[in-house]
Protein backbone atom coordinates (compact mmCIF):
# COMPACT_ATOMS: atom_id res chain seq x y z
CA UNK A 1 0.00 0.00 0.00
CA UNK A 2 1.39 3.42 -0.95
CA UNK A 3 0.43 5.89 1.73
CA UNK A 4 1.11 8.84 -0.51
CA UNK A 5 -1.47 7.46 -2.93
CA UNK A 6 -3.98 6.65 -0.23
CA UNK A 7 -3.72 10.03 1.49
CA UNK A 8 -5.49 12.10 -1.24
CA UNK A 9 -8.17 9.41 -1.40
CA UNK A 10 -8.78 9.70 2.33
CA UNK A 11 -8.86 13.47 2.14
CA UNK A 12 -11.42 13.17 -0.63
CA UNK A 13 -13.62 10.91 1.50
CA UNK A 14 -13.45 13.32 4.43
CA UNK A 15 -14.59 16.25 2.27
CA UNK A 16 -17.48 14.19 0.94
CA UNK A 17 -18.57 13.28 4.47
CA UNK A 18 -18.44 16.91 5.50
CA UNK A 19 -20.79 17.83 2.68
CA UNK A 20 -23.25 15.13 3.73
CA UNK A 21 -23.37 16.47 7.27
CA UNK A 22 -23.77 20.04 6.05
CA UNK A 23 -26.61 19.08 3.71
CA UNK A 24 -28.35 17.29 6.55
CA UNK A 25 -28.77 20.66 8.30
CA UNK A 26 -30.80 21.88 5.33
CA UNK A 27 -33.03 18.87 5.53
CA UNK A 28 -33.68 19.44 9.22
CA UNK A 29 -34.61 23.06 8.63
CA UNK A 30 -36.59 22.61 5.41
CA UNK A 31 -40.37 22.92 5.50
CA UNK A 32 -40.92 20.65 2.51
CA UNK A 33 -39.08 17.44 3.29
CA UNK A 34 -39.84 15.62 0.03
CA UNK A 35 -38.77 18.43 -2.28
CA UNK A 36 -35.66 19.06 -0.19
CA UNK A 37 -34.60 15.44 0.28
CA UNK A 38 -35.23 14.20 -3.26
CA UNK A 39 -34.69 17.38 -5.28
CA UNK A 40 -32.50 19.63 -3.14
CA UNK A 41 -35.25 22.26 -3.04
CA UNK A 42 -34.87 23.02 -6.79
CA UNK A 43 -32.03 25.39 -6.00
CA UNK A 44 -29.19 24.15 -8.16
CA UNK A 45 -27.13 26.78 -9.93
CA UNK A 46 -25.36 26.33 -13.26
CA UNK A 47 -22.04 24.97 -12.09
CA UNK A 48 -23.57 22.43 -9.73
CA UNK A 49 -26.13 21.40 -12.34
CA UNK A 50 -23.44 20.81 -14.96
CA UNK A 51 -21.27 18.86 -12.56
CA UNK A 52 -24.04 16.67 -11.18
CA UNK A 53 -25.12 15.88 -14.75
CA UNK A 54 -21.69 14.86 -15.96
CA UNK A 55 -20.73 13.12 -12.72
CA UNK A 56 -23.92 11.08 -12.78
CA UNK A 57 -23.38 10.29 -16.43
CA UNK A 58 -19.67 9.52 -16.22
CA UNK A 59 -19.22 6.27 -14.37
CA UNK A 60 -16.61 3.64 -13.63
CA UNK A 61 -16.77 2.60 -17.27
CA UNK A 62 -15.60 6.06 -18.40
CA UNK A 63 -12.48 5.79 -16.24
CA UNK A 64 -11.75 2.08 -15.97
CA UNK A 65 -13.63 0.01 -18.55
CA UNK A 66 -13.53 2.52 -21.42
CA UNK A 67 -9.78 3.20 -21.39
CA UNK A 68 -9.26 -0.56 -21.13
CA UNK A 69 -11.17 -1.15 -24.35
CA UNK A 70 -9.40 1.81 -26.02
CA UNK A 71 -6.12 0.10 -25.10
CA UNK A 72 -7.02 -2.90 -27.26
CA UNK A 73 -8.91 -1.10 -30.05
CA UNK A 74 -7.02 2.14 -30.57
CA UNK A 75 -8.24 5.55 -31.75
CA UNK A 76 -11.45 4.07 -33.20
CA UNK A 77 -12.70 3.66 -29.64
CA UNK A 78 -11.96 7.29 -28.84
CA UNK A 79 -14.02 8.23 -31.88
CA UNK A 80 -16.89 6.15 -30.53
CA UNK A 81 -16.52 7.67 -27.07
CA UNK A 82 -16.87 11.16 -28.54
CA UNK A 83 -20.49 10.34 -29.38
CA UNK A 84 -21.00 11.25 -25.72
CA UNK A 85 -20.41 14.94 -26.30
CA UNK A 86 -24.14 15.66 -26.86
CA UNK A 87 -24.87 14.34 -23.38
CA UNK A 88 -23.47 17.68 -22.22
CA UNK A 89 -25.96 19.89 -24.06
CA UNK A 90 -28.68 17.80 -25.69
CA UNK A 91 -30.57 16.70 -22.57
CA UNK A 92 -30.76 20.20 -21.15
CA UNK A 93 -31.80 21.68 -24.47
CA UNK A 94 -34.41 19.05 -25.33
CA UNK A 95 -36.09 18.73 -21.96
CA UNK A 96 -35.12 22.31 -21.43
CA UNK A 97 -37.25 25.09 -20.10
CA UNK A 98 -40.48 23.35 -20.92
CA UNK A 99 -39.69 20.49 -18.59
CA UNK A 100 -38.57 22.91 -15.89
CA UNK A 101 -41.84 24.86 -16.15
CA UNK A 102 -44.12 21.83 -16.36
CA UNK A 103 -42.37 20.03 -13.51
CA UNK A 104 -43.03 23.05 -11.29
CA UNK A 105 -46.61 23.31 -12.48
CA UNK A 106 -47.22 19.63 -11.69
CA UNK A 107 -45.17 19.98 -8.50
CA UNK A 108 -43.28 16.91 -9.63
CA UNK A 109 -40.58 15.57 -7.33
CA UNK A 110 -39.72 12.53 -9.43
CA UNK A 111 -39.76 11.81 -13.14
CA UNK A 112 -42.68 9.47 -12.48
CA UNK A 113 -44.63 12.32 -10.87
CA UNK A 114 -44.41 14.11 -14.18
CA UNK A 115 -45.54 11.03 -16.10
CA UNK A 116 -48.41 10.42 -13.68
CA UNK A 117 -49.77 13.93 -14.05
CA UNK A 118 -49.24 13.97 -17.79
CA UNK A 119 -50.80 10.61 -18.64
CA UNK A 120 -53.02 9.99 -15.61
CA UNK A 121 -52.37 6.27 -15.72
CA UNK A 122 -51.51 3.84 -12.94
CA UNK A 123 -50.14 1.36 -15.44
CA UNK A 124 -47.52 3.90 -16.51
CA UNK A 125 -46.59 4.70 -12.93
CA UNK A 126 -46.13 1.03 -12.09
CA UNK A 127 -44.31 0.11 -15.31
CA UNK A 128 -41.96 3.05 -14.82
CA UNK A 129 -41.35 2.26 -11.18
CA UNK A 130 -40.57 -1.39 -11.93
CA UNK A 131 -38.18 -0.60 -14.74
CA UNK A 132 -36.36 2.04 -12.71
CA UNK A 133 -36.00 -0.27 -9.74
CA UNK A 134 -34.94 -3.33 -11.75
CA UNK A 135 -32.59 -1.69 -14.24
CA UNK A 136 -31.02 0.85 -11.94
CA UNK A 137 -30.56 -1.64 -9.17
CA UNK A 138 -28.45 -3.75 -11.50
CA UNK A 139 -26.56 -0.68 -12.69
CA UNK A 140 -25.92 0.29 -9.11
CA UNK A 141 -24.56 -3.14 -8.33
CA UNK A 142 -22.13 -2.96 -11.24
CA UNK A 143 -20.90 0.43 -10.06
CA UNK A 144 -20.58 -0.81 -6.50
CA UNK A 145 -18.46 -3.72 -7.72
CA UNK A 146 -16.35 -1.33 -9.78
CA UNK A 147 -15.75 0.94 -6.81
CA UNK A 148 -14.81 -1.96 -4.56
CA UNK A 149 -12.45 -3.48 -7.15
CA UNK A 150 -10.76 -0.13 -7.49
CA UNK A 151 -10.15 0.23 -3.76
CA UNK A 152 -9.04 -3.39 -3.69
CA UNK A 153 -6.42 -2.81 -6.39
CA UNK A 154 -5.17 0.46 -4.89
CA UNK A 155 -4.89 -0.54 -1.27
CA UNK A 156 -4.42 -4.29 -1.38
CA UNK A 157 -7.37 -4.82 0.98
CA UNK A 158 -9.65 -7.79 0.35
CA UNK A 159 -12.60 -7.31 -1.99
CA UNK A 160 -15.10 -7.65 0.84
CA UNK A 161 -13.38 -5.05 3.01
CA UNK A 162 -13.03 -2.72 0.04
CA UNK A 163 -16.70 -3.14 -0.79
CA UNK A 164 -17.73 -2.23 2.74
CA UNK A 165 -15.47 0.83 2.85
CA UNK A 166 -16.85 2.06 -0.44
CA UNK A 167 -20.47 1.26 0.29
CA UNK A 168 -20.56 2.67 3.79
CA UNK A 169 -18.92 5.90 2.71
CA UNK A 170 -21.50 6.42 -0.03
CA UNK A 171 -24.46 5.30 2.04
CA UNK A 172 -23.78 7.60 4.96
CA UNK A 173 -23.76 10.88 3.07
CA UNK A 174 -26.61 9.94 0.75
CA UNK A 175 -28.88 8.79 3.55
CA UNK A 176 -28.33 11.77 5.81
CA UNK A 177 -27.88 14.45 3.15
CA UNK A 178 -30.34 13.51 0.37
CA UNK A 179 -30.24 15.08 -3.07
CA UNK A 180 -28.49 18.22 -1.91
CA UNK A 181 -25.58 16.17 -0.60
CA UNK A 182 -25.59 14.15 -3.82
CA UNK A 183 -25.47 17.25 -6.02
CA UNK A 184 -22.80 18.98 -3.95
CA UNK A 185 -20.60 15.91 -3.67
CA UNK A 186 -21.13 15.42 -7.41
CA UNK A 187 -19.67 18.88 -7.87
CA UNK A 188 -16.54 17.96 -5.96
CA UNK A 189 -16.42 14.60 -7.70
CA UNK A 190 -16.99 16.05 -11.18
CA UNK A 191 -14.20 18.55 -10.60
CA UNK A 192 -11.88 15.77 -9.46
CA UNK A 193 -12.82 13.81 -12.60
CA UNK A 194 -11.93 16.67 -14.94
CA UNK A 195 -8.69 17.57 -13.16
CA UNK A 196 -7.65 13.93 -12.85
CA UNK A 197 -8.20 13.37 -16.56
CA UNK A 198 -6.08 16.36 -17.54
CA UNK A 199 -3.22 15.44 -15.19
CA UNK A 200 -3.11 11.84 -16.38
CA UNK A 201 -3.31 12.82 -20.05
CA UNK A 202 -0.35 15.18 -19.70
CA UNK A 203 1.59 12.64 -17.63
CA UNK A 204 1.02 9.91 -20.20
CA UNK A 205 2.04 12.05 -23.15
CA UNK A 206 5.26 13.04 -21.36
CA UNK A 207 5.99 9.44 -20.34
CA UNK A 208 5.48 8.32 -23.94
CA UNK A 209 7.91 10.93 -25.28
CA UNK A 210 5.29 13.07 -27.06
CA UNK A 211 2.36 12.35 -29.35
CA UNK A 212 4.53 11.82 -32.47
CA UNK A 213 6.56 9.21 -30.72
CA UNK A 214 3.53 7.37 -29.34
CA UNK A 215 1.73 7.36 -32.70
CA UNK A 216 4.85 5.98 -34.41
CA UNK A 217 5.01 3.10 -31.92
CA UNK A 218 1.30 2.39 -32.36
CA UNK A 219 1.59 2.28 -36.15
CA UNK A 220 4.66 0.05 -35.87
CA UNK A 221 2.69 -2.44 -33.77
CA UNK A 222 -0.45 -2.39 -35.91
CA UNK A 223 -1.41 0.47 -38.29
CA UNK A 224 -5.08 -0.11 -37.54
CA UNK A 225 -4.61 1.25 -34.03
CA UNK A 226 -4.80 4.70 -35.59
CA UNK A 227 -7.70 3.96 -37.97
CA UNK A 228 -11.33 4.72 -37.13
CA UNK A 229 -12.20 1.05 -37.69
CA UNK A 230 -10.30 -0.24 -34.67
CA UNK A 231 -7.31 -2.55 -34.36
CA UNK A 232 -9.38 -5.60 -35.27
CA UNK A 233 -11.30 -3.73 -37.97
CA UNK A 234 -14.59 -4.48 -36.21
CA UNK A 235 -15.82 -0.92 -35.62
CA UNK A 236 -18.02 -0.31 -38.65
CA UNK A 237 -19.36 3.20 -39.36
CA UNK A 238 -22.93 1.96 -38.86
CA UNK A 239 -22.19 0.34 -35.52
CA UNK A 240 -20.22 3.31 -34.23
CA UNK A 241 -22.88 5.74 -35.48
CA UNK A 242 -25.70 3.90 -33.75
CA UNK A 243 -23.76 4.36 -30.53
CA UNK A 244 -24.88 7.98 -30.79
CA UNK A 245 -28.34 6.83 -29.86
CA UNK A 246 -27.13 4.93 -26.83
CA UNK A 247 -24.56 7.25 -25.30
CA UNK A 248 -25.37 10.61 -26.88
CA UNK A 249 -28.95 11.56 -27.66
CA UNK A 250 -30.73 8.66 -25.92
CA UNK A 251 -29.45 9.93 -22.60
CA UNK A 252 -32.59 12.13 -22.54
CA UNK A 253 -34.46 8.96 -21.57
CA UNK A 254 -32.36 8.16 -18.52
CA UNK A 255 -34.37 8.91 -15.38
CA UNK A 256 -31.30 9.71 -13.27
CA UNK A 257 -30.34 12.39 -15.81
CA UNK A 258 -33.86 13.64 -16.57
CA UNK A 259 -34.64 14.23 -12.89
CA UNK A 260 -31.73 16.67 -12.79
CA UNK A 261 -33.35 18.64 -15.59
CA UNK A 262 -36.17 19.57 -13.21
CA UNK A 263 -34.07 20.49 -10.21
CA UNK A 264 -32.28 23.66 -11.28
CA UNK A 265 -33.03 27.18 -10.18
CA UNK A 266 -33.51 29.35 -13.28
CA UNK A 267 -32.77 29.88 -16.97
CA UNK A 268 -29.35 31.30 -16.25
CA UNK A 269 -28.33 28.12 -14.44
CA UNK A 270 -29.39 26.07 -17.43
CA UNK A 271 -27.42 28.18 -19.91
CA UNK A 272 -24.29 28.06 -17.80
CA UNK A 273 -24.70 24.32 -17.20
CA UNK A 274 -24.86 23.62 -20.92
CA UNK A 275 -21.52 25.30 -21.52
CA UNK A 276 -19.71 23.86 -18.51
CA UNK A 277 -21.26 20.43 -18.97
CA UNK A 278 -20.27 20.17 -22.62
CA UNK A 279 -16.70 21.25 -21.96
CA UNK A 280 -16.38 18.93 -18.97
CA UNK A 281 -17.87 15.88 -20.66
CA UNK A 282 -15.76 16.52 -23.77
CA UNK A 283 -12.60 16.74 -21.67
CA UNK A 284 -13.32 13.60 -19.66
CA UNK A 285 -14.48 11.37 -22.50
CA UNK A 286 -11.81 12.50 -24.94
CA UNK A 287 -9.05 12.49 -22.34
CA UNK A 288 -9.74 9.18 -20.64
CA UNK A 289 -10.23 7.19 -23.83
CA UNK A 290 -7.23 8.75 -25.54
CA UNK A 291 -5.22 7.91 -22.44
CA UNK A 292 -6.20 4.27 -22.93
CA UNK A 293 -4.77 4.32 -26.46
CA UNK A 294 -1.61 6.22 -25.52
CA UNK A 295 -1.03 3.77 -22.66
CA UNK A 296 -0.23 0.99 -25.10
CA UNK A 297 3.34 2.00 -25.97
CA UNK A 298 3.96 3.38 -22.47
CA UNK A 299 2.82 0.26 -20.67
CA UNK A 300 2.67 -2.68 -23.11
CA UNK A 301 1.35 -6.15 -22.45
CA UNK A 302 -1.59 -5.62 -20.07
CA UNK A 303 -4.11 -8.41 -20.49
CA UNK A 304 -6.95 -7.19 -18.30
CA UNK A 305 -8.44 -3.97 -19.67
CA UNK A 306 -9.70 -2.76 -16.29
CA UNK A 307 -6.13 -2.61 -14.99
CA UNK A 308 -4.80 -0.25 -17.66
CA UNK A 309 -5.83 3.02 -16.04
CA UNK A 310 -4.74 2.28 -12.43
CA UNK A 311 -1.42 0.73 -13.47
CA UNK A 312 -0.69 3.54 -15.90
CA UNK A 313 -1.40 6.16 -13.26
CA UNK A 314 0.96 4.54 -10.78
CA UNK A 315 3.63 4.27 -13.46
CA UNK A 316 3.62 7.72 -15.05
CA UNK A 317 2.76 9.98 -12.10
CA UNK A 318 4.51 10.73 -8.79
CA UNK A 319 2.59 9.10 -5.86
CA UNK A 320 0.76 12.18 -4.62
CA UNK A 321 -0.52 13.13 -8.10
CA UNK A 322 -1.41 9.48 -8.67
CA UNK A 323 -3.58 9.65 -5.58
CA UNK A 324 -5.48 12.63 -6.98
CA UNK A 325 -5.92 10.97 -10.36
CA UNK A 326 -7.05 7.69 -8.82
CA UNK A 327 -9.64 9.61 -6.83
CA UNK A 328 -11.24 10.38 -10.20
CA UNK A 329 -12.63 6.90 -10.96
CA UNK A 330 -13.65 6.67 -7.31
CA UNK A 331 -15.46 9.96 -7.71
CA UNK A 332 -17.07 8.83 -10.96
CA UNK A 333 -18.30 5.64 -9.37
CA UNK A 334 -19.58 7.29 -6.22
CA UNK A 335 -21.32 10.07 -8.09
CA UNK A 336 -23.16 7.59 -10.29
CA UNK A 337 -24.07 5.31 -7.42
CA UNK A 338 -25.35 8.12 -5.24
CA UNK A 339 -27.63 9.38 -8.00
CA UNK A 340 -28.99 5.91 -8.66
CA UNK A 341 -29.54 5.24 -4.97
CA UNK A 342 -31.40 8.53 -4.61
CA UNK A 343 -33.52 7.77 -7.64
CA UNK A 344 -34.43 4.22 -6.68
CA UNK A 345 -35.24 5.40 -3.18
CA UNK A 346 -37.40 8.29 -4.41
CA UNK A 347 -39.22 5.85 -6.69
CA UNK A 348 -40.02 3.53 -3.82
CA UNK A 349 -40.96 6.28 -1.37
CA UNK A 350 -42.71 8.83 -3.57
CA UNK A 351 -44.09 6.74 -6.41
CA UNK A 352 -45.02 3.55 -4.62
CA UNK A 353 -45.32 4.21 -0.88
CA UNK A 354 -47.01 7.61 -1.14
CA UNK A 355 -49.07 6.78 -4.21
CA UNK A 356 -50.35 3.38 -3.29
CA UNK A 357 -49.54 2.42 0.28
CA UNK A 358 -49.97 5.48 2.44
CA UNK A 359 -51.13 8.58 0.55
CA UNK A 360 -51.82 10.47 3.76
CA UNK A 361 -48.49 9.84 5.45
CA UNK A 362 -47.38 12.62 7.78
CA UNK A 363 -44.13 14.48 7.26
CA UNK A 364 -42.49 12.53 10.06
CA UNK A 365 -43.60 9.25 8.50
CA UNK A 366 -42.32 10.26 5.08
CA UNK A 367 -39.03 11.23 6.63
CA UNK A 368 -38.68 7.95 8.44
CA UNK A 369 -39.71 5.97 5.35
CA UNK A 370 -37.17 7.82 3.20
CA UNK A 371 -34.27 7.10 5.54
CA UNK A 372 -35.29 3.48 6.02
CA UNK A 373 -35.87 2.76 2.32
CA UNK A 374 -32.59 4.37 1.26
CA UNK A 375 -30.74 2.35 3.88
CA UNK A 376 -32.37 -0.96 2.95
CA UNK A 377 -31.72 -0.50 -0.77
CA UNK A 378 -28.12 0.42 -0.09
CA UNK A 379 -27.57 -2.64 2.08
CA UNK A 380 -29.29 -4.89 -0.47
CA UNK A 381 -26.88 -3.72 -3.17
CA UNK A 382 -23.94 -4.57 -0.94
CA UNK A 383 -25.20 -8.11 -0.44
CA UNK A 384 -25.60 -8.62 -4.20
CA UNK A 385 -22.24 -7.03 -4.92
CA UNK A 386 -20.50 -9.57 -2.69
CA UNK A 387 -20.90 -12.07 -5.49
CA UNK A 388 -19.97 -9.91 -8.47
CA UNK A 389 -20.46 -10.45 -12.21
CA UNK A 390 -17.75 -9.49 -14.77
CA UNK A 391 -17.37 -6.94 -17.57
CA UNK A 392 -18.29 -3.56 -16.21
CA UNK A 393 -18.85 -1.83 -19.49
CA UNK A 394 -21.48 -4.16 -20.82
CA UNK A 395 -23.46 -4.54 -17.66
CA UNK A 396 -23.64 -0.82 -17.35
CA UNK A 397 -24.70 -0.34 -20.96
CA UNK A 398 -27.49 -2.88 -20.56
CA UNK A 399 -29.25 -0.87 -17.90
CA UNK A 400 -28.61 2.24 -19.95
CA UNK A 401 -30.20 1.03 -23.18
CA UNK A 402 -33.18 -0.66 -21.57
CA UNK A 403 -34.19 2.46 -19.67
CA UNK A 404 -33.66 4.72 -22.65
CA UNK A 405 -35.97 2.57 -24.74
CA UNK A 406 -38.61 2.68 -22.02
CA UNK A 407 -38.54 6.37 -21.19
CA UNK A 408 -37.27 8.47 -24.07
CA UNK A 409 -40.53 8.81 -26.01
CA UNK A 410 -42.76 8.69 -22.99
CA UNK A 411 -40.97 11.75 -21.66
CA UNK A 412 -40.18 13.65 -24.86
CA UNK A 413 -43.49 13.12 -26.67
CA UNK A 414 -45.37 13.62 -23.42
CA UNK A 415 -43.71 16.97 -23.14
CA UNK A 416 -44.07 18.22 -26.70
CA UNK A 417 -46.84 16.33 -28.44
CA UNK A 418 -50.37 17.14 -27.37
CA UNK A 419 -51.74 13.96 -28.90
CA UNK A 420 -49.44 11.70 -26.93
CA UNK A 421 -51.67 9.64 -24.64
CA UNK A 422 -51.42 6.85 -22.11
CA UNK A 423 -52.19 4.03 -24.54
CA UNK A 424 -49.41 5.14 -26.85
CA UNK A 425 -47.04 5.51 -23.91
CA UNK A 426 -47.81 2.12 -22.41
CA UNK A 427 -47.46 0.37 -25.78
CA UNK A 428 -44.20 2.18 -26.41
CA UNK A 429 -42.74 1.36 -22.98
CA UNK A 430 -43.58 -2.32 -23.28
CA UNK A 431 -42.28 -2.50 -26.84
CA UNK A 432 -39.09 -0.70 -25.91
CA UNK A 433 -38.28 -2.84 -22.92
CA UNK A 434 -39.18 -6.24 -24.34
CA UNK A 435 -37.56 -5.59 -27.70
CA UNK A 436 -34.39 -4.44 -25.97
CA UNK A 437 -34.19 -7.59 -23.89
CA UNK A 438 -34.97 -9.90 -26.82
CA UNK A 439 -32.43 -8.27 -29.12
CA UNK A 440 -29.77 -8.10 -26.45
CA UNK A 441 -30.24 -11.77 -25.55
CA UNK A 442 -30.70 -13.30 -28.99
CA UNK A 443 -29.57 -10.94 -31.73
CA UNK A 444 -26.82 -8.65 -30.43
CA UNK A 445 -25.70 -6.06 -33.00
CA UNK A 446 -28.63 -6.88 -35.25
CA UNK A 447 -28.09 -5.68 -38.86
CA UNK A 448 -24.72 -4.36 -37.71
CA UNK A 449 -26.33 -1.78 -35.41
CA UNK A 450 -26.13 -1.37 -31.67
CA UNK A 451 -28.85 -3.20 -29.72
CA UNK A 452 -30.57 0.01 -28.68
CA UNK A 453 -31.35 1.23 -32.22
CA UNK A 454 -34.35 -0.92 -33.10
CA UNK A 455 -36.09 -0.67 -29.72
CA UNK A 456 -35.87 3.14 -29.85
CA UNK A 457 -37.18 3.32 -33.41
CA UNK A 458 -39.91 0.74 -32.83
CA UNK A 459 -41.11 2.32 -29.60
CA UNK A 460 -41.41 5.66 -31.41
CA UNK A 461 -43.47 4.21 -34.25
CA UNK A 462 -45.72 2.27 -31.86
CA UNK A 463 -46.17 5.33 -29.64
CA UNK A 464 -47.31 7.52 -32.52
CA UNK A 465 -49.55 4.89 -34.12
CA UNK A 466 -51.31 3.89 -30.92
CA UNK A 467 -51.74 7.50 -29.79
CA UNK A 468 -53.29 8.49 -33.10
CA UNK A 469 -55.55 5.43 -33.18
CA UNK A 470 -56.90 6.18 -29.70
CA UNK A 471 -56.94 9.97 -29.96
CA UNK A 472 -60.77 10.12 -30.14
CA UNK A 473 -60.90 9.12 -26.46
CA UNK A 474 -58.99 12.23 -25.41
CA UNK A 475 -60.92 14.90 -27.29
CA UNK A 476 -61.83 17.02 -24.28
CA UNK A 477 -58.74 16.62 -22.18
CA UNK A 478 -57.06 19.66 -20.65
CA UNK A 479 -53.35 19.03 -20.63
CA UNK A 480 -51.60 22.17 -19.44
CA UNK A 481 -48.68 21.55 -21.76
CA UNK B 1 -54.13 29.15 -22.53
CA UNK B 2 -51.17 29.89 -24.74
CA UNK B 3 -47.96 30.19 -22.78
CA UNK B 4 -45.43 32.43 -24.54
CA UNK B 5 -42.63 30.75 -22.64
CA UNK B 6 -43.38 27.50 -24.43
CA UNK B 7 -42.74 29.10 -27.78
CA UNK B 8 -39.25 29.95 -26.62
CA UNK B 9 -38.81 26.49 -25.12
CA UNK B 10 -39.94 24.79 -28.34
CA UNK B 11 -37.54 26.82 -30.44
CA UNK B 12 -34.67 26.01 -28.12
CA UNK B 13 -35.45 22.30 -28.29
CA UNK B 14 -35.35 22.48 -32.09
CA UNK B 15 -32.00 24.25 -31.89
CA UNK B 16 -30.78 21.36 -29.74
CA UNK B 17 -31.72 18.90 -32.47
CA UNK B 18 -30.01 21.09 -35.08
CA UNK B 19 -26.83 21.18 -33.03
CA UNK B 20 -26.75 17.41 -32.67
CA UNK B 21 -27.12 16.98 -36.42
CA UNK B 22 -24.22 19.38 -37.06
CA UNK B 23 -22.21 17.60 -34.36
CA UNK B 24 -22.83 14.21 -35.94
CA UNK B 25 -22.03 15.44 -39.45
CA UNK B 26 -18.66 16.88 -38.42
CA UNK B 27 -17.78 13.82 -36.41
CA UNK B 28 -18.81 11.32 -39.06
CA UNK B 29 -17.63 13.28 -42.08
CA UNK B 30 -14.08 13.86 -40.93
CA UNK B 31 -13.67 10.43 -39.32
CA UNK B 32 -14.65 8.34 -42.31
CA UNK B 33 -13.96 10.92 -45.01
CA UNK B 34 -10.31 11.35 -44.03
CA UNK B 35 -9.77 8.07 -42.18
CA UNK B 36 -11.37 5.67 -44.65
CA UNK B 37 -8.17 4.83 -46.53
CA UNK B 38 -5.08 2.83 -45.70
CA UNK B 39 -3.62 3.93 -42.33
CA UNK B 40 -0.16 3.87 -43.92
CA UNK B 41 -1.10 6.89 -46.06
CA UNK B 42 -2.58 9.06 -43.30
CA UNK B 43 -1.42 12.62 -42.98
CA UNK B 44 -0.85 13.90 -39.47
CA UNK B 45 -1.81 17.13 -37.69
CA UNK B 46 -0.04 17.94 -34.40
CA UNK B 47 1.01 14.33 -34.18
CA UNK B 48 -2.51 12.93 -34.55
CA UNK B 49 -3.91 11.30 -37.70
CA UNK B 50 -5.73 14.05 -39.61
CA UNK B 51 -9.14 12.33 -39.37
CA UNK B 52 -8.80 12.07 -35.62
CA UNK B 53 -7.62 15.62 -35.20
CA UNK B 54 -10.47 17.15 -37.18
CA UNK B 55 -13.23 14.78 -36.05
CA UNK B 56 -12.47 14.46 -32.35
CA UNK B 57 -10.32 17.46 -31.40
CA UNK B 58 -11.08 20.39 -33.72
CA UNK B 59 -14.68 19.19 -34.15
CA UNK B 60 -15.24 19.17 -30.40
CA UNK B 61 -13.72 22.62 -30.05
CA UNK B 62 -15.90 23.90 -32.87
CA UNK B 63 -19.05 22.46 -31.29
CA UNK B 64 -18.30 24.11 -27.97
CA UNK B 65 -17.82 27.44 -29.74
CA UNK B 66 -20.98 26.95 -31.80
CA UNK B 67 -23.06 26.09 -28.73
CA UNK B 68 -21.78 29.21 -27.00
CA UNK B 69 -22.64 31.45 -29.96
CA UNK B 70 -26.06 29.89 -30.45
CA UNK B 71 -26.92 30.31 -26.78
CA UNK B 72 -25.78 33.94 -26.76
CA UNK B 73 -27.88 34.69 -29.81
CA UNK B 74 -31.02 32.61 -29.42
CA UNK B 75 -31.49 31.41 -25.86
CA UNK B 76 -33.81 33.54 -23.75
CA UNK B 77 -34.23 33.74 -20.02
CA UNK B 78 -37.74 32.94 -18.86
CA UNK B 79 -39.18 32.54 -15.36
CA UNK B 80 -40.14 28.98 -14.41
CA UNK B 81 -42.81 29.67 -11.85
CA UNK B 82 -46.33 30.13 -13.14
CA UNK B 83 -47.35 33.28 -11.21
CA UNK B 84 -44.70 35.33 -12.96
CA UNK B 85 -45.21 33.63 -16.32
CA UNK B 86 -48.89 34.48 -16.73
CA UNK B 87 -48.34 38.20 -17.12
Amino acid sequence: MHWQVVFPLLLFLIIIFGIGIWANKHIRSSNSFLQEYFLGGREMGGFILAMTMIATYGSASSFIGGPGVAYTKGLGWVLLAMAQLPAGYFVLMILGKKFAIIARRYQAITLIDFLRERYKSHVIVILSAISIIVFLFSAMMAQWVGGARLIESLTGLSYTTALFIFAISVLVYVIIGGFRAVALTDTVQGTVMVIGTVILLIGTIIAGGGIDNIMTSLVAENPDFVSPFGAQGDLTPLYVSTFWILIGVGVVGLPQIAVRAMSYKDSKSMHLAIMIGTIAIGTIMFGMHLIGVLARPVLPGIDIGDKVMPLLTLKVLPPFLAGIVLAAPMAATMSTVNALLMLVSSTVVKDIYLNYMKPKASDAEIKRASFIVTTIIGLAVIIFALNPPDLLVWLNLFAFGGLEAVFIWTVVLGLYWKKANKYGAIASMITGMSLYIVIDRFYPSIFGMHTVTLPIVASFVIFVMVSLATSHKFKNEQLMI
Amino acid sequence: MKDQRFKIAHREALIGIGLVIVNFAIWFGFAYGLGGGDPANYSYVFGFPAWFFYSCIAGTGFMILLIWIVMKLFFKEVPFDDEEGDR
